[in-house]
């Protein structure tokens, strides 16, 4: 049996009295993609900033190999666990290679292997062209995918994603989550907050679903995107139906 | 994010000028200017003589047939003079970009955001209730704890990814600059005659008495802001990210934080303590060397402190030269070159985001 990577025993959070999350329960194993999915205010978000160790739960405890998340000291930590948060924005002029270096930071300098990760990281973001160019003059797609290259090249097993897709077009929307889910394949543990209930079932193997800080589903696409689910959790009435082409359930809106 | 970028085709990667050559050039500079406003002034001294009259006074050249007052005008006048104003410079050029880098904002300056205030206002109590407790020390230590606890309150008021942005930093600014100024009016107003002559030398910025006593009890501060402030480049680098992402990346915030906070003030304290409130250089210096070598504060930090150093100097020359034998005070020199600055970066300011 693998040890998960990533474990939430009990985990609740209230700010000024209200609840944010309540009583969540998750372990997420070693090369395991999974979506965390739900309306507007589900606390979502707020169980990533936990998960990262951003904020202290309230209740209950989030470990990382085993140790609390909040014994970790901070660099160390950094190359355990990377997050790609919401909000992208760069306080002054850097370049989209010296962004994206930044994410070598946690780890021992190794110039020419770190050059070589962030170059690497470069590509998969298909920003090649634009590397030189400075970040605040990107595009809202173009910052988020510089985002996902810094989270590539800081090399964590545990890759925490906050809305990746959001900003992005059809086409790097494949390319992100394509990418996110080769993670898998070393052993990475993915986690994303996915608004897109099709992308979060054509890339993730489990999708978490919460509603008002709890979670209501945890299992396979399959299992957890049914209609009935869907319409209760979400007030709006869809049909799920199957994929033309591949085998996932496909979730349209009625 | 803005919208004219993303279709704009990028032909060439463009590439960081080299830093270390940079620097290299910019010590050249300053030391050229240096020796040369030796020379300049009412009592005009040829290079070649003040060559020779420096290394005088080491034993490595004769000064036979120059005379006592020239030797004595520049190694008792000029020379403190213009290693001060160096010092000064290079500490609120440091200083400014440490502010930037804390606060997330290209406006932040030790003046425009009250740290300077803070300083003077510890220096001018100092003097004003007659503290003497750390001799020649009393007036720099006091202008640093001035300026540790005003960067701490504006820091508590207006830190930075907390829904406040530029506005918010620059009205707390106001305040506490505004508060500080009411209480050194208030020390000046209960000023005895002798005591007012170096108070009202606070609020304009001069390097009037300078002297070498001044040069060695900045040196030391200046030199523990530098090395500190250097310390802090990658950090800083990282803060640009945002303080969250940069806890992400490996940063211990909290800590890199208090550490800015400690060096910029004994930096601005260094400053303040003998050269009064100088403004601007803080703001304008670390921006044009930005636009220069980009934003990291690896090239940043050295190079804006020999670029605010030699901005000093050349000033200072300036103010000391122009309307002879009476002398333009520094400060107001140097707030009538950045204030139209400052105001056109406000104005290029996008709205809505601290850029």
């Amino acid at each position: 049996m693998t040890q998960p990577l990533l474990t939430l025993d009990q985990v609740g959070y209230d700010v000024d009295g209200k609840v944010l999350v309540d009583a969540v329960s998750l372990a997420f194993l070693p090369g395991s993609f999974t979506a965390l999915v739900g309306p507007n205010g589900a606390g979502k978000s707020t169980l990533l900033g936990l998960a990262a160790g951003d904020l202290k739960p309230s209740r209950g405890e989030v470990r990382l190999r085993g140790e609390p998340v909040s014994q970790w000291r901070i660099r160390p930590l950094a190359r355990e666990r990377a997050v790609m948060p919401q909000d992208h924005s760069v306080r002054f002029a850097f370049t989209i290679e010296e962004v994206v270096a930044m994410g070598r930071l946690p780890h021992p300098p190794n110039p020419p292997a770190d050059e070589a990760i962030v170059q690497q990281a470069i590509a998969t973001v298909d920003l090649v062209g634009l590397a030189g160019r400075d970040v605040q003059s990107l595009s809202g797609g173009e910052s988020a995918r510089t985002a996902y290259a810094r989270v590539l090249a800081q090399q964590t097993p545990v890759v925490l994603l906050d809305e990746p897709t959001a900003a992005l077009d059809l086409a790097h929307q494949e390319t992100l989550l394509r990418s996110a889910r080769s993670l898998t394949r070393n052993g990475g543990c993915v986690i994303a907050v996915l608004h897109d209930l099709n992308l979060a079932a054509a890339y993730a193997d489990r999708i978490v679903v919460l509603q008002r800080g709890r979670v209501v589903a945890d299992g396979t696409p399959r299992a957890t995107l049914t209609g009935e689910r869907i319409a209760a959790v979400y007030g709006q009435p869809v049909t799920v139906i199957e994929h033309p082409t591949r085998p996932i359930p496909l979730v349209v809106t009625i | 994010m803005n919208t004219l970028a993303s279709a704009t085709p990028v032909t060439a990667r463009h590439r960081r000028p080299p830093g270390a050559a940079l620097v290299a050039a910019g010590i050249v500079v300053l030391l050229a200017v240096i020796v040369l406003s030796f020379g300049i002034g009412p009592l005009k001294v040829a290079p070649l003589d003040v060559v020779r009259i420096l290394f005088g006074r080491f034993g490595l050249a004769d000064t036979d047939g120059l005379a006592a007052r020239e030797i004595a005008v520049i190694w008792n006048l000029r020379v403190p003079r213009a290693l001060l104003g160096a010092l000064v410079g290079a500490s609120l050029a440091l200083a400014g970009a440490g502010l930037q880098g804390l606060f997330g904002n290209p406006l932040a300056d030790p003046g425009v955001v009250g740290v300077s205030q803070g300083a003077a206002l510890g220096a001018v109590g100092a003097i004003s209730l007659g503290v003497t407790a750390f001799g020649e020390w009393t007036i720099p230590l006091a202008a640093f704890a001035g300026g540790i606890a005003t960067t701490s309150l504006i820091y508590l008021l207006a830190r930075p990814g907390q829904g406040t942005g530029t506005v918010t930093l620059l009205l707390v600014g106001i305040a506490i600059g505004a508060g500080c100024s009411a209480i050194i009016g208030f020390f000046t107003y209960r000023a005895s005659v002798t005591q007012l002559q170096s108070l009202v030398f606070w609020q304009m910025g001069s390097l009037a008495s300078a002297g070498w006593p001044a040069v060695a009890a900045v040196l030391p501060a200046f030199l523990i802001g530098l090395v500190g402030m250097l310390l802090l480049a990658t950090p800083l680098d990282m803060l640009a990210l945002g303080e969250r992402q940069a806890q992400h990346i490996g940063l211990d915030v909290r800590r890199t934080r208090a550490l800015l906070v400690l060096v910029s003030a004994l930096l601005v304290g260094a400053a303040v303590a003998f050269a009064g409130t100088v403004g601007f250089v803080g703001l304008v210096v670390p921006h044009l060397v930005r636009m220069l070598v980009g934003p990291r504060h690896r090239w940043l930090l050295p190079l804006a402190a020999l670029v605010g150093a030699t901005l000093i100097v050349v000033a200072d020359t300036a103010a000391r030269t122009l309307s002879p034998p009476s002398e333009i005070p520094l400060g107001l020199f140097s707030a009538a070159l950045g204030a139209p600055f400052f105001l056109w970066l406000v104005l290029r300011q996008k709205p809505g985001g601290a850029r």
